[in-house]
């Protein structure tokens, strides 16, 4: 139980529940779609930019615990920060959910949560498909992104 | 197999005694990856509609045939190639009295269930099917048996039509009925289906459509693993099914057709094998089953098929069927006990699988968490996307059972799901 008990954690868990940017945006400027075709789990991303920060964000969509909190909690993070930073932080979050953190990860934050995710090789894609999907709209690709 | 047949008195495996003749326990030291433990724990292996796993005598059939038999077959002149040509003849054999063929030249060897429906559709579809045709198929079709016939629809600029089901997942064959029409070149029909386990009247369904003269396809890939098939008292047309489903090795299949349709069908491969005579100007094609054979064929495969089929055979597929059909009817209540439990897939008859829901908890969540206790499912869409489009969900998780599988199983399984509330609590 100790491994999931670390996947599980209470606020992934609590975030999977009750998502929050949980909406469409009518003032978004760029939008993504993100696509597990595994699972099914399926999160549209709605992006507000302002130059070159993230005014606002939010997503709608389905998927599972992981995939959900994750989208959850990656708008809270990246909301405010220019997308520079944002990927940034995708690049960290990618290595703690890999197992290749190095301790310079200090500004994930909240998002050290999902550092059980590592124990969970076939859960990465549900931990990423948010920031793939973020990448995405950030980049204005129009093709849906998928994980595989 | 004979072996186990005789271990097993013949007044039990007859069909009247409803899984008396059936020592699971014995079964169960056949499969050596039983006893193999999984994130420590004692496998508990639910995902046998994915693949089932293999018998110490299919594994034995194979290592023996490259340890002492291995030769190119139809071809030599030496001992060994003599002797693996008649070995993988033999299997054919074997599976031609399996799906009670009327001759063994009627089953063709494929990779599997997937290459046989392609197979059909380049074939016997490319010829019959012209612009404005139609191939029927039903909403709980594999998307091995949607998409062969989608892309021939493409070619050819037909147009295929779906036999929708009801709530509880079966088939309505009102509309079935009114789908058939002048246009209907071929039925393509799933005799159990994989997501939802329900087994499907194709009994009627092929004598409805033979009331047009529309010949249908039944894929068996989920039926032959727990029932006993009759090809010639079904009266199908052509009949699908994987080795590897049914306890043999993977990358061997069956193509079992009426031997004037697959006559009259052009090859779908080109190759060695399939030709009776080459010249630059002019090929003719070998007879059959040789016509879709082309190359060097999975010998090792058509014999461990072979051998599995004579092990099923040993322990009697009535036998089989009983006794699944008593551990899927205590699945079904047991887990429908369970708080929050929604089944997918609810028919009358059933067979072998049991999908379900929990909550608002994804199949993906729940088949992780089981997996931590050595149970394993499956979770998804389990490659039948139109079904859950039906059922409006992304996803099931699945136990899905095999000849093996026990009630104590069973138990591990509910446990598992309990425990998959905790977490979600
Ligand atoms: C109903 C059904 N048809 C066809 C197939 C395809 O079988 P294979 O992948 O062995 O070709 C499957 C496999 O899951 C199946 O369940």
């Amino acid at each position: 139980m100790s491994d999931l008990r670390e996947l599980y954690q209470d606020v992934i868990l609590e975030h999977s529940k009750a998502p929050r940017n949980y909406r469409q945006l009518a003032t978004a400027n760029h939008k993504a779609e993100g696509y597990n075709p595994l699972c099914g789990d399926h999160f549209t991303l709605y992006l507000d930019l302002k130059g070159d920060s993230i005014h606002d964000i939010s997503f709608q969509g389905s998927g599972c615990a992981i995939s959900k909190a994750s989208a959850s909690m990656m708008t809270q993070s990246v909301k405010g920060k220019t997308r520079e930073e944002a990927g940034k932080l995708f690049e960290q979050f990618h290595k703690l959910v890999t197992g290749q953190a190095n301790g310079n990860q200090a500004d994930l934050g909240k998002l050290a949560v999902f550092s059980g995710v590592s124990q969970f090789p076939v859960r990465v894609k549900c931990a990423t498909l948010a920031w793939h999907t973020l990448q995405a709209a950030m980049e204005g690709k129009q093709e849906p992104v998928s994980t595989e | 197999m004979t072996a186990v047949a005789n271990r097993i008195p013949r007044e039990l495996r007859s069909p009247r005694v409803r899984g008396a003749g059936f020592d699971v326990e014995k079964v169960r030291h056949d499969f050596p990856i039983l006893r193999e433990k999984v994130r420590g724990r004692t496998l508990v292996y639910l995902d046998n509609a994915a693949t089932s796993q293999k018998p110490q005598v299919v594994i034995d059939a194979i290592s023996r045939h490259y340890e002492r038999g291995n030769a190119n077959i139809h071809r030599g002149v030496h001992f060994l190639s003599e002797h693996a040509t008649e070995e993988h003849e033999a299997a054919r054999g074997t599976v031609q009295s399996f799906l009670n063929a009327e001759e063994a030249s009627e089953i063709i060897f494929v990779r599997g269930a997937t290459e046989a429906i392609n197979l059909v559709a380049q074939t016997y579809g490319r010829t019959q099917v012209g612009p404005g045709d139609e191939v029927l198929i039903t909403a709980m079709e594999h998307h091995s048996n949607i998409v062969p016939w989608q892309i021939l629809c493409e070619q050819k600029g037909g147009r295929l039509r779906v036999v929708p089901i009801n709530e509880s997942g079966e088939l309505l064959l009102e509309e079935f009925q009114k789908l058939l029409n002048t246009r209907t070149k071929i039925v393509a029909v799933t005799q159990v289906s994989n997501a939802l386990g329900t087994i499907n009247p194709v009994r009627r369904i092929i004598e409805m459509a033979h009331r047009e003269n529309i010949p249908v396809l039944v894929d068996g890939a989920q039926a032959v693993p727990h029932l006993k098939v009759d090809v010639q008292a079904l009266d199908c047309d052509f009949y699908v099914f994987s080795g590897h489903k049914l306890y043999g090795p993977t990358g061997i299949g069956v193509l079992y057709g009426k031997s004037a349709l697959l006559d009259a069908m052009p090859p779908y491969q080109g190759g060695g094998d399939m030709i009776s005579s080459v010249t630059f100007e002019k090929t003719i094609y070998n007879k059959l089953p040789y016509k879709f054979e082309a190359g060097t064929p999975h010998v090792a495969g058509a014999i461990g098929l072979g051998a599995a089929i004579d092990y099923v055979n040993g322990l009697g597929m009535d036998n089989v069927a009983a006794y699944e059909h008593e551990v899927l009817t205590y699945a079904t209540e047991a887990v429908a006990a369970i708080p929050g439990i929604r089944l997918i897939g609810t028919a009358r008859e059933k067979a072998g699988v049991l999908s379900f829901l929990l909550g608002s908890i994804h199949p993906h969540d729940i088949g992780t968490i089981l997996d931590q206790e050595g149970i394993a499912i499956r979770a998804g869409h389990h490659c039948a996307q139109p079904i859950m489009q039906r059922f409006g969900i992304a996803a099931t998780a699945r136990a899905s059972f095999g000849l093996y599988n026990t009630k104590e199983e069973v138990d591990a399984l509910v446990e598992g799901i309990q425990k998959v509330r905790e977490v979600f609590a």
